[in-house]
């Protein structure tokens, strides 16, 4: 009995050795094919290893082979969410290599349908999150709003994830006469549901007590690791390219960058609250206020862009999203690389999760918004 | 600090770079001896304080391999491009920029992995996305016969 009593009383002995264990590839929370290698002592996150490329298709090298404007077929591949900006980045990079400036039209459409995006893209994440975290209505709610979204998409060029949209120099399509009456009967919809979001999961009090205080980063150590987007801001990270290296409409419209101090999971998640309600008011501004004209400039059949290294940054709904380009002046690229803000996000997870349960780093890794063909490239 | 304003401070502080206004930024270039030196100082420097590394792309080329940084000042919101390039192609050999950007850690393995640059001092220089006895498949002169379709 004394034997017994020694084990439980010195606390030594019952120290067991660090092991190691996979989460992934197929696990939930991770939301694709990531695969953590965690070192662990009993529930405590020692160490967090993220292994990647299950999905990883080669999009650079491809792009190496195909024309300028075939490459915005690839980009909406990788970050499915942000599909529209990622489209639109390839766009303006070229339409700048060439020096071509749309018309106001089109400036005014790509911003409302960024607005569309990164709002349909944050509504998934609330969900998913929510269902990460054992609230299952969430997902029901933020996939029924998201339905609206879509259909205005498929209403105006016929698809709903591979949007296709934005091209050198315009749009593929005008938009449909009922364009504009759809996105404010959305606009005056989803005014009505977003406060639903909080009811159901931002007041919660276990959903707090999950996240407040969890996967802190410091604004220094966000910079360091590159972390941008609203995981970036809710440290207080001033990286939104809307604002600070405005493209598209953005220099027209009157909008607030939304910051936070605390640094943790709760900030990320409200950061993107905020968000959505900041994106409905710029999509307000815009909307009424189209201007007439062409829908796309003329472009030659084959473009080359002059030789050189051109660089392009957009927002999209997980951060800075970048698009290198270098020409040696053919009709096909030489070397192209995305800059993808996934990739720079998910590294600091070691950082965040140190010390921390097993059970809080899905909490940690939902706020951070992965997506895996983003990363993987 | 506009762009030609930082030209200049530039021409001052790296007077054995190349330095030269770009389509779009001003562009740095660097032997690959002193960029660890120049990476630190343009962090560090009052005047630059370029703290947040944006990009890290790695381009193949016929003589060498060039690695080219895009960095941000956080407080200025001023933007730079820094160039460097490997002696030679076959053993390409670069330092590590991790002490100063902590995010290169992981944008180096991408370029070891799929272009074969080494990284000197990098605490965990492991390929990234692919198997370790796979070639380098951002090299121009990497074959694939089953996967890519020449055209």
């Amino acid at each position: 009995m004394s034997e017994i009593k020694e084990i439980f009383v010195n606390s030594d002995k019952l120290k067991t050795d660090d092991y190691q264990i996979n989460m992934g590839p197929q696990h939930p929370s991770t939301h694709g094919v990531l695969r953590l290698l965690i070192k662990l002592e009993g529930e405590i996150v020692l160490d967090v290893e993220p292994h990647i490329g299950y999905v990883h298709s080669g999009i650079e090298k491809m792009c190496e082979s195909l024309a300028y404007n075939q490459i915005g077929h690839l980009t909406d591949r990788m970050d499915y969410l942000s599909a529209m900006m990622n489209n639109e980045a390839v766009s303006l990079c070229v339409e700048n290599a060439l020096q071509i400036e749309v018309p106001d039209r089109v400036k005014y459409i790509r911003t409302i349908m960024d607005e569309l995006m990164r709002i349909s893209s944050h509504q998934l994440w609330w969900s998913a999150y929510g269902m990460d975290m054992g609230a299952t209505t969430c997902f029901f709610y933020g996939l029924r709003d998201r339905q609206h979204i879509l259909n205005i998409f498929e209403d105006t060029f016929g698809a709903r994830l591979t949007l296709n949209y934005n091209t050198p120099g315009g749009l593929m399509f005008d938009i449909k006469p009922d364009f504009q009456k759809k996105v404010k009967d959305f606009v005056k919809y989803f005014r009505k549901k977003l406060p639903e979001y909080d009811q159901l999961l931002t007041g919660n009090i276990i959903f707090q007590e999950r996240t407040k205080g969890i996967g802190y980063l410091s604004l220094e150590d966000t910079i360091y690791y590159g972390v941008t987007g609203p995981s970036g801001r809710a440290a207080g990270f001033s990286c939104d390219v809307r604002k600070h290296h405005p493209y598209s409409a953005y220099p027209f419209v009157k909008f607030n960058e939304i910051l936070d101090t605390a640094g943790d999971s709760f900030a990320r998640y409200y950061c993107r609250i905020l968000e959505m309600h900041e994106s409905l008011n710029i999509i307000e501004q815009l909307i009424d206020n189209i201007p007439e004209g062409d829908y796309a400039v003329k472009m030659k059949g084959v473009v080359k862009l002059p030789e050189g290294q051109y660089y392009q940054r957009v927002e999209t709904s997980k951060g800075d999203f970048g698009v290198f380009i270098e020409s040696d002046g053919k009709k096909t690229p030489y070397r192209v690389k995305f800059r993808s803000p996934g990739f720079s996000n998910m590294f600091a997870l070691n950082k965040m999760c140190k010390g921390l349960k097993i059970a809080d780093l899905v909490a940690i890794m939902g706020a951070l918004d992965l997506v895996m063909p983003d990363i993987d490239r | 600090m506009t762009n030609e304003e930082l030209k200049e401070y530039l021409t001052g502080q790296f007077p054995e770079a190349n330095v030269v206004q770009g389509p779009q930024f001003v562009e740095m270039t660097v032997s690959a001896e002193t960029l660890l030196a120049t990476a630190g100082k343009l962090k560090n420097a009052k005047e630059t304080s370029f703290d947040y590394l944006m990009n890290l792309t790695g381009i193949d080329y016929p003589d060498c391999i060039s690695v080219v940084y895009h960095l941000e000042s956080t407080r200025l919101h001023q933007v730079m491009v820094l160039k460097v390039k490997t002696a030679n192609r076959e053993e390409p050999v670069l330092d590590t920029v991790t002490p100063v950007w902590r995010t290169a850690k992981y944008h180096e393995r991408e370029v070891f992995d799929l272009l074969g640059v080494k990284f000197n001092n990098h605490t965990d220089l492991r390929r990234l996305f692919l198997e370790d006895d796979w070639g380098y498949p951002l090299r121009k002169d990497y074959v694939d016969e089953v996967r890519i379709i020449s055209r």
